[in-house]
């Protein structure tokens, strides 16, 4: 046993490799772990806003198919649509409001002096935003076939393969936007938090992407989402899908997520280069 | 798998070479030269003081020591590394404290020193936790969240943060701002037990002069982002023909200089 005033000097391990990397990223997700479980009210936040979302257009999906309207009576296409552009949306949340955590907290200063690598900063709130979306989506979901009787695997195989791009997606935009919160500070807040729902009009969330404008159906495939749900409309109402599009979405979303990567980190050297870092909280 | 075990407290570092060289450092934000081409050493076990007022350069300096801001001009080399180039590979070796950085309020004192053990990769991270927290007597802290504390509470647990990974080199921006007498005097003996027993180069960035010449065995003293003095506290109240280190701080600030021009103190300003 250790005597009561005895210093214990500590044991440190090596910083470098790629188990330095995990023990880091693993450190990071415990600190966002205590954080949600540091407040009831956030578990909840995590599943209100799905689940009043999911209700309203529930219902509209409803109404609609008593009108007999045969693209709404397709299988919960609304229900569906919003499911899976929550998916994007809320994982996209989950990457952004953890990373603006540090910032309100003032805890970035700490955090960027550490060990810790940008890529390893980035990959923990990459994992975090997968394991926070699913404990506000497995609920809702859950709830959507109770009370629409909407079953989400439906979508079957496809549906881990949607899932994928959208977080994919979310991924880019989370990049992009913490690294403008590094760069101009929490003034930026609003625009940053908006950069979501540029997609919402673009990537044909509720209407096929014929009701587009023909020259804004090409800005509409060049994002990966548009794609997703697509495809979604075509399993569900057509019980047919071309994953040849897939692939192209994939590609995109690699394209696009190397540039997040890329924006964030000539964001974070702007930063460093212009002392905003030193303010960020002010 | 453990890199290194600190064998005790008086150990000094690995490298026969000053653990922080700066040199020509500068930095320019648009138009503003807020560090003008610094030169310095700190020798390995060294205290020293970087004072002047405000905007004078001293949080710049610590900023671009710490890779929070890239200089414009310059480098600075510490344990060897040009910190510009490669942070990561001197990162577990240092530490810093400052009143203006936090940490998450929300988590409790013993949860974020549990993440800081992980990030500085400490491996037998609960041993040192209770060391830390009994040296720096906030045992009784630990399960508190880190916002529900005072201000001299979180000043103390942000140093339990800053010693976690037994740094060889501590900068300390403002370390007693806003404490009470009584709180201040109490963290300034800790920070010298620490560097006295540990052998740590240490580097505070002050306004406060008791603080500087109880704590430092050397001063640089900059004004307008230059280095105007840099000797003991002792040799610059001898040179300014003062009493104490305040009376030579107003001197610099308000541009007189020193009375004996052959003391040859101001050697280092450009």
């Amino acid at each position: 046993m250790r005597e009561p005033n005895a210093i214990v000097n500590p044991v440190l391990l090596q910083p470098t490799g790629a188990g330095a990397s995990l023990r880091r990223i693993g450190a990071l997700l415990r600190r966002y772990v205590y954080l949600l479980r540091s407040s009831s009210v956030r578990i909840v936040e995590l599943i209100y806003w799905p689940f009043l979302q999911m209700l309203t257009w529930g219902f509209l999906q409803k109404f609609l198919a008593s009108t007999n309207n045969p693209y709404a009576v397709g299988a919960g296409v609304l229900i569906g649509a919003v499911l899976l552009w929550d998916i994007l949306f809320r994982s996209n949340l989950g990457f952004f409001t953890t990373f603006i955590e540090e910032m309100w907290s003032r805890n970035l200063g700490n955090l960027l002096i550490s060990p810790l690598r940008p890529h390893e900063l980035v990959m923990a709130l990459c994992i975090w935003s997968v394991l926070r979306l699913s404990v506000g989506m497995i609920p809702v979901a859950l709830a959507a076939f109770v009370i629409f009787e909407f079953n989400l695997l439906d979508l079957g195989l496809w549906l881990a393969v949607f899932f994928a791009m959208l977080v994919l997606t979310s991924w880019s935009l989370g990049l992009i936007a913490a690294g403008v919160m590094l760069r101009y500070g929490l003034g930026a807040e609003e625009l940053a938090w908006s950069l979501a729902f540029l997609l919402l009009p673009l990537t044909c969330v509720y209407y096929p992407l014929a009701a587009l404008p023909g020259w804004l159906q090409y800005v509409a495939l060049a994002l990966p989402p548009t794609h997703v749900f697509e495809g979604m409309r075509s399993i569900l109402l057509e019980h047919r899908f071309d994953p040849g599009d897939l692939w192209w979405a994939f590609g995109l979303n690699m394209f696009y997520l190397a540039v997040g990567y890329a924006v964030f980190s000539w964001l974070l050297s702007r930063a460093r280069d212009n002392g905003s870092l030193l303010q960020i909280g002010e | 798998m453990a890199r290194d075990s600190v064998q005790d407290e008086g150990a000094f570092t690995a490298e026969g070479m000053a653990p922080v060289i700066v040199r020509g450092l500068t930095k320019r934000f648009g138009s503003v030269t807020a560090v003008d081409h610094l030169d310095f050493t700190l020798e390995a076990g060294s205290t020293v003081a970087l004072l002047g007022g405000n905007g004078a350069g001293k949080t710049t300096t610590i900023a671009m020591l710490l890779g929070l801001i890239r200089p414009s001009a310059g480098v600075v080399r510490i344990f060897g590394t040009d910190i510009a180039e490669c942070r990561y590979a001197v990162a577990q070796r240092m530490n810093f404290q400052s009143p203006y950085v936090d940490l998450p309020q929300r988590l409790t004192v013993r949860q974020n020193l549990m993440v800081y053990a992980g990030l500085y990769g400490i491996a037998n991270a609960s041993d040192r936790i209770a060391s830390v927290a009994a040296q720096l007597q906030i045992e009784s802290l630990l399960s508190r969240p880190t916002g529900k504390l005072s201000a001299g509470q979180k000043t103390r647990v942000g140093l339990a943060k800053a010693l976690l990974n037994a740094p060889e080199l501590l900068l300390l921006d403002e370390p007693t701002a806003s404490l009470d007498p009584d709180t201040a005097d109490w963290v300034r003996q800790t920070i010298k037990d620490y560097a006295s027993s540990r052998g740590a180069t240490l580097l505070i960035a002050s306004h406060n002069m008791s603080e500087v010449e109880r704590l430092a065995d050397r001063v640089i003293l900059l004004h307008a982002g230059r280095i105007v003095e840099d000797e003991t506290p002792a040799a610059l109240v001898a040179a300014y023909g003062r009493e104490t280190l305040e009376d030579v701080f107003l001197d610099v600030v308000r541009g007189r200089a020193a009375p004996n021009a052959s003391a040859q103190l101001l050697s280092e300003a450009p």
